[in-house]
């Protein structure tokens, strides 16, 4: 049984409802997977993500995750979007933290509970600063520390690293397949960058056409670390381009 | 030492206006320019100050008594109508017009009324502070929660938060800058309008204390008096100030520094 699993979804928004965003949308994602939907900016991935963390309900199809429906229900997967979203007025460990203070933790079982993974994620040091005094990277580390601790069945990573500059993003990209082989987390990731999506995923799925639909998902069976300049990686990318661009 | 020096030479740079106005005003009055029942001179001022000074403490006490009262009061309501106004778009609504509506009339034309209605005691100056005193912080409030990055919002719901745990983590924090910005003018109009209320009728507060050295002439008591006030005023936001740099650094901007920018204060 797949772990996250989107049956027949689609969706117009209730303003229009003439205009339909979403046709038709089957996907699964395995258990420690990490799969990737690429399609065109304004193409409907956020909707897709929305649809999943329970913050829309589509107009038809079902969500389940593990065996459960969820559709239209918040708190179930954790949801990481490209700006980190820390708030300046909170020390990285509350920020860290905020979830399990959501779910009704204490405070302080919540800050226990977030402390051990300081060192994981590439963070120590940074517990009691501000999210102003760190870099754009360690940022999106701590916002991935605060997704995972949220919810550590399932992530959604909407373009997490886009915002950040060539050389972050490339030191990011090997730093987060290291620590997500260490945790183990489901993760469906939006991205419009087909080399990231070539990079990190197992396999990713094209959403494209208006209504969108979903491609079948395509299987990227390349050994890792994958490097960007190799021709393996560079074939899939022109497979990819040619797929993506065949409407 | 060196600090204190500078802050000196800075005061004394930030001042310098004023304290030539004075100075131009003391030598007024020094040639006989002006006669001293016209224009008492700064020396004569300061005078009057200290010969009234238990007289003017004890109105004092009942000024700031209703001012305090009176922003106590509408502290609590601003951030009652900001919250329901921020969480019910038809509470926005509905609300916002009648409350534009009673900044626009003169507090001169309402303190009377006020009086009529209420007595002579502190019953109309408290309301009439409460009045003047809670808008700048309704309006300071309502637009600081919706200064609030929507995708914040979205990723706490998205987290099964509730509406009380976004105002809670999220929207009532990111907005006490935006809070004491809105205190701060409070504060000085709580002063004058209750300095108003009082000269429009009462027993006692400065305002009492204002009518009667006017009606005896007596300037150099009523430039004290009105000094005095401006003091008070100058204490009460400096006191504002103080408050915001230890409850809340990181949205504490030092005066002179434009917009709400954290980052520069932090990285110090």
């Amino acid at each position: 049984m797949p772990k996250l699993e989107l049956r027949n979804i689609s969706h117009a928004f209730a303003d229009a409802p003439d205009i339909q965003i979403l046709k038709d949308i089957n996907l699964y994602v395995d258990e420690g997977e990490i799969v990737s939907i690429i399609g065109p900016s304004g193409g409907g991935k956020t909707t897709v993500f929305n649809i999943v963390a329970g913050l829309l309900e589509p107009t038809a199809g079902e969500v389940w995750l593990a065996g459960e429906d969820i559709t239209g229900k918040s708190g179930y997967v954790s949801y990481m979007l490209q700006k980190d979203l820390l708030l300046p007025f909170k020390t990285v460990l509350d920020n860290v933290a905020l979830p399990q203070i959501i779910k009704g933790k204490s405070k302080k079982e919540a800050r226990t509970m977030a402390l051990p993974y300081f060192r994981e994620f590439g963070l120590d040091g940074t517990e009691y600063k501000y999210p102003q005094m760190l870099s754009g990277g360690m940022k999106q580390r701590a916002a991935l520390l605060r997704t995972y601790l949220f919810e550590k069945e399932m992530a959604l990573l909407d373009e997490p690293f886009s915002a950040l500059d060539a050389i972050t993003k490339e030191g990011i990209h090997s730093w987060y397949l290291d620590i997500m082989k260490k945790i183990n987390l489901t993760t469906l990731f939006i991205t419009h960058d087909i080399e990231e999506a070539i990079l990190l995923s197992d396999r990713i799925y094209i959403l494209k056409g208006r209504p969108a639909e979903i491609s079948e998902s395509i299987l990227i069976d390349l050994s890792r670390p994958r490097d960007p300049l190799s021709e393996e990686v560079i074939q899939m990318k022109r497979k990819l381009k040619a797929e993506y661009l065949s409407i | 030492m060196k600090k204190k020096l500078q802050n000196i030479i800075k005061f004394g740079y930030q001042y310098s206006v004023i304290l030539l106005i004075l100075a131009f005003w003391q030598g007024l009055a020094m040639t006989k320019i002006l006669p001293e029942f016209i224009l008492p001179s700064p020396a004569a001022v300061i005078m009057a100050f200290i010969k009234d000074f238990s007289l003017i403490m004890y109105h004092t006490k009942y000024t700031l008594l209703e001012a305090f009262i009176g922003m106590s009061i509408a502290i609590t309501l601003a951030f009652i109508l900001s919250l329901l106004m921020d969480r019910f778009q038809v509470l926005y609504d509905v609300l916002y017009p009648p409350i534009i509506i009673s900044q626009t009339i003169p507090t001169v034309a309402i303190a009377p009324l006020l009086i009529i209605w209420l007595g002579f005691y502190m019953t109309p100056k408290v309301v009439l502070v409460v009045m003047t005193g809670f808008f700048p912080i309704l309006i300071a409030l309502l637009d600081g929660y919706r200064a609030v990055d929507p995708d914040s919002i979205k990723l706490l719901r998205s987290m099964g938060a509730s509406q009380w745990q976004t105002y809670r983590h999220v929207k009532l924090p990111a907005s006490i800058g935006y809070f004491f910005a809105g205190l701060r003018v409070s504060v000085s109009y709580a002063l004058i309008s209750a300095v108003v209320s009082e000269w429009l009728g009462g027993y006692y507060g400065l305002g009492v204390y204002m009518t009667r050295v006017r009606k005896a002439f007596a300037l150099d008591k009523m430039f004290a008096i009105i000094f005095f006030i401006s003091f008070l005023s100058l204490i009460l936001m400096a006191g504002v100030d103080y408050l915001h740099k230890t409850l809340n650094r990181q949205s504490y901007v030092p005066r002179g520094v434009k917009g709400f920018k954290t980052e520069s204060i932090r990285k110090k």
